[in-house]
């Protein structure tokens, strides 16, 4: 039954594409709908896609909550290696050379190249993956900035850090006036925020070269800011327990952790989190490593691809473009899913503050500014073995009470061993 | 049990004792045989990617003999692994045994009273799933949210971080004992009421205290009971997965390859390396089977002794 419905929807959708191709629309099929599977976890993403159903009774989407983020991945993966994958999936950015080395991704570049003037070109460089291929259309970003507790810092006569030698004297000074406080932690639970830090200070994991993959997880930019995590550990300064654990949670909501480094969806997770707190965070731009040349790094930020073994890919892509450029989509997208588009022109659209930030009206303007300082960033084909390492590693050194800086060296051996024994040409 | 059923000479061979085994049989083959036989011919390929492995076509399958095994046998961090799982069990096993038999033991008391609840009592933490009990542990371990810090943060004591390196075996462990002792001392109370009771009547008239009754008759007797419950625990330890597994991402003393099985999903479902896993799959199925009937074969000459 299911396979029927797969070749009927096939079919309409190829005669939907031809009808397209001449010009013809607005002719209802009468075999049905050409009904499209879309696995994503932004929240309540089924009500924006309801929109779009609304409007395109020929093709139809319909949303399936699989899992999140890495989990995803590994669903996807599994799916496509028993040859029954949704045609669209929410992809983050950093897993988009993994699958599409693992060819789970179609290139749709034939309908969806004419999309890149709607993106920043660091965002779209990372879905092109650098190449002629268009392998997913950018959603949403994570730029990273740093959110505070306003009442707090006024309390303990603390002033916003504007570089990352005022955040130590910051978080020194905290801790001298409020030995149970902290102004953040360093979380060896989340790679991705590292990664995020790592963007900003200028380093670079992986790099084409050629015909080969260069891997450079140990950069100089990277050790600098592994060097300075660890002073800041080992001198007590801030917190080295991982972020997103019950602990945490209470500690942001009881005024523990007065400070977060995070990203742009940080008040959806606020929130949740740490409801109380509301209207008493404020967002400033991270603190700079040259404050003359202001810059951020992503932390998160999806896309949504369609997948190879699709049969719909063309009705898959128009649905991708119109979910991420289209301006009522995207406003469904900002207001209903909370997140922060990746699209330029809604990046400026938006007026309102998040309900979490009543006190910063112009959350959204800064924002745009502070997105605008984004570094790129390619990665490479096994982030996830490179995020374990950072996991164990980073971990074992912190309870060993030892330095970061070693913890890179097995980051960058494991990610190297694993794509050597893979058979990648893995570069000096 | 030394009998044998002898031949019955000359029956010809009939089609019905066959079409009865058939069901049990292609069941096994189905869910069992065929799984295995599977992962097997997996652990024997792995994938190979050509240059930059970007675009079609660019990854293949290719067969590697034993070269995933060997791989896996010089993997230090399984070894290691398997070490803490060693260093767990060790904590984990003579405890759960030693308070399961007590339990069992004081239950089997005439003069205990509320035995019913307590059974129950004693019982119920083995119904909770596995990560829901790891979740409400962690809980209670975790310095911030612990009720236990709080106390002795309240009496200005040192307090107490179970999720140290060292702590979190103990922390796992502890888990495991809350969970696994209601189970075992039911196995073990179960075969204790089945002593005859002439026997403590009878020592009791020669003059035994119910220490002696306890150390000099029920346990010896209880030795089968024991053996079992020990074999089971055994296999249990060297299974962990879901207690380090839930409590990783609250601590830093939790490595996402902890434990060998969780390597296996490390090396599954995080690195996407599904043949390199069932190589590590095979091992760990092989060293289970060596050590539970290496045990049996230790234990079964002293417990089964008088079967014989």
């Amino acid at each position: 039954m299911r396979l029927d419905i797969a070749k009927k929807a096939a079919a309409v959708g190829l005669g939907l594409a031809l009808l397209a191709g001449c010009g013809g629309g607005g002719e209802q099929a009468a075999d049905g709908p050409v009904e499209l599977s879309f696995w994503a976890w932004a929240p309540e993403i089924d009500k924006v896609v309801d929109k779009w159903n609304a409007d395109h009774p020929d093709v139809k989407v319909v949303v399936s909550k699989q899992a999140q983020g890495d989990d995803l991945v590994t669903k996807l993966m599994t799916s496509a290696k028993g040859g029954n994958p949704p045609d669209l999936a929410q992809v983050e950015f950093q897993a988009l050379p993994t699958l599409v080395s693992n060819d789970v991704l179609a290139d749709v570049s034939e309908w969806a190249g004419s999309a890149k003037d709607k993106f920043a070109p660091g965002i779209w460089d990372q879905v092109t993956l650098g190449g002629a291929g268009v392998y997913a259309v950018p959603q949403d970003s994570g730029p990273m900035m740093f959110y505070y507790r306003t009442d707090l810092f006024q309390q303990y006569g603390l002033t916003v850090p504007t570089t990352w030698d005022e955040y130590a004297q910051t978080a020194r000074d905290l801790r001298a006036k409020a030995p149970d406080k902290f102004l953040g932690t360093f979380s060896a639970n989340d790679p991705g925020w590292f990664a995020g830090l790592v963007q900003q200070a200028g380093g670079s994991w992986w790099s084409v070269d050629g015909d080969a993959w260069k891997v450079s997880v140990d950069d100089a930019a990277t050790k600098k800011v592994a060097g300075y995590w660890s002073g800041l550990i080992a001198e007590g300064a801030i917190d080295k327990a991982p972020m997103y654990t019950p602990e945490w949670n209470k500690a942001l909501n009881d005024g523990t952790q007065i400070g977060w480094l995070s990203a742009v969806w940080a008040p959806g997770v606020l929130k949740g989190n740490a409801e109380g707190t509301a209207g008493k965070w404020a967002m400033a731009p991270m603190p700079q490593w040259d404050p003359a040349k202001p810059r951020t790094g992503n932390w998160g930020g999806s896309t949504t691809a369609v997948t190879a073994a699709s049969k719909k890919q063309k009705a898959a892509t128009e649905f991708a473009i119109w979910l991420n450029t289209d301006p009522a989509a995207v406003e469904a997208l900002v207001t209903v899913s909370g997140i922060y588009p990746a699209a330029t022109s809604a990046q400026e659209a938006q007026a309102k503050p998040p309900a979490f930030f009543p006190n910063q009206p112009d959350f959204y303007t800064q924002a745009a500014k502070i997105a605008g300082t984004s570094s790129g960033f390619t990665w490479g084909p096994n982030v996830n073995v490179t995020y374990t390492a950072y996991k164990n590693a980073m971990g074992e050194a912190i309870s060993a009470g030892a330095d970061l800086v070693p913890a890179l060296t097995k980051m960058q051996a494991a990610t190297v061993d694993d794509m050597k024994a893979n058979g990648f040409t893995v570069g000096g | 049990m030394t009998t044998r059923v002898s031949g019955r000479g000359g029956a010809a061979p009939k089609v019905a004792p066959y079409a009865f085994v058939a069901p049990a049989v292609v069941l096994f083959l189905l869910v069992f045989a065929l799984p295995i036989a599977y992962t097997v011919y997996l652990s024997l390929f792995r994938t190979e990617v050509k240059g930059l492995g970007l675009g079609k076509g660019g990854r293949s399958e290719v067969f590697v003999g034993l070269d995933n095994y060997w791989r896996a046998l010089t993997d230090s961090e399984l070894g290691a692994g398997a070490l803490r799982v060693f260093g767990y069990g060790a904590i984990l096993v003579p405890t759960m045994l030693g308070l399961a038999l007590v339990f069992a033991l004081l239950l089997d008391e005439d003069r205990v009273r509320a035995r019913g609840f307590s059974r129950i009592a004693i019982f119920l933490p083995y119904a909770i799933p596995g990560v829901i009990a790891s979740l409400l542990w962690g809980f209670l371990y975790l310095p911030g949210t612990s009720p236990f810090n709080q106390l002795l943060r309240e009496l200005s004591l040192p307090e107490v971080d179970v999720l140290s390196p060292t702590g979190i075996y103990f922390a796992l462990a502890n888990i495991a004992v809350w969970g696994g002792v209601g189970y075992n001392m039911v196995v073990l109370y179960t075969a204790l009421r089945a002593i005859p009771r002439d026997l403590y009547e009878a020592a009791r008239i020669d003059g035994c205290t119910p220490l002696q009754v306890a150390l000099r008759i029920k346990i010896p007797l209880l030795a089968p009971a024991l053996v079992l419950t020990s074999l089971f625990s055994v296999i249990a330890t060297l299974q962990v997965f879901a207690e380090p597994t839930t409590l990783a991402p609250l601590t830093n003393s939790l490595s996402l390859t902890w434990t060998p099985l969780m390597k296996v999903y490390q090396d599954a479902f995080g690195r996407g390396d599904l043949y390199s896993a069932a190589a590590t799959s095979v091992l760990i199925a092989l060293v289970m089977f060596v050590i539970s009937f290496g045990l049996l074969r230790l234990t079964r000459s002293r417990a089964f002794g008088g079967e014989r």
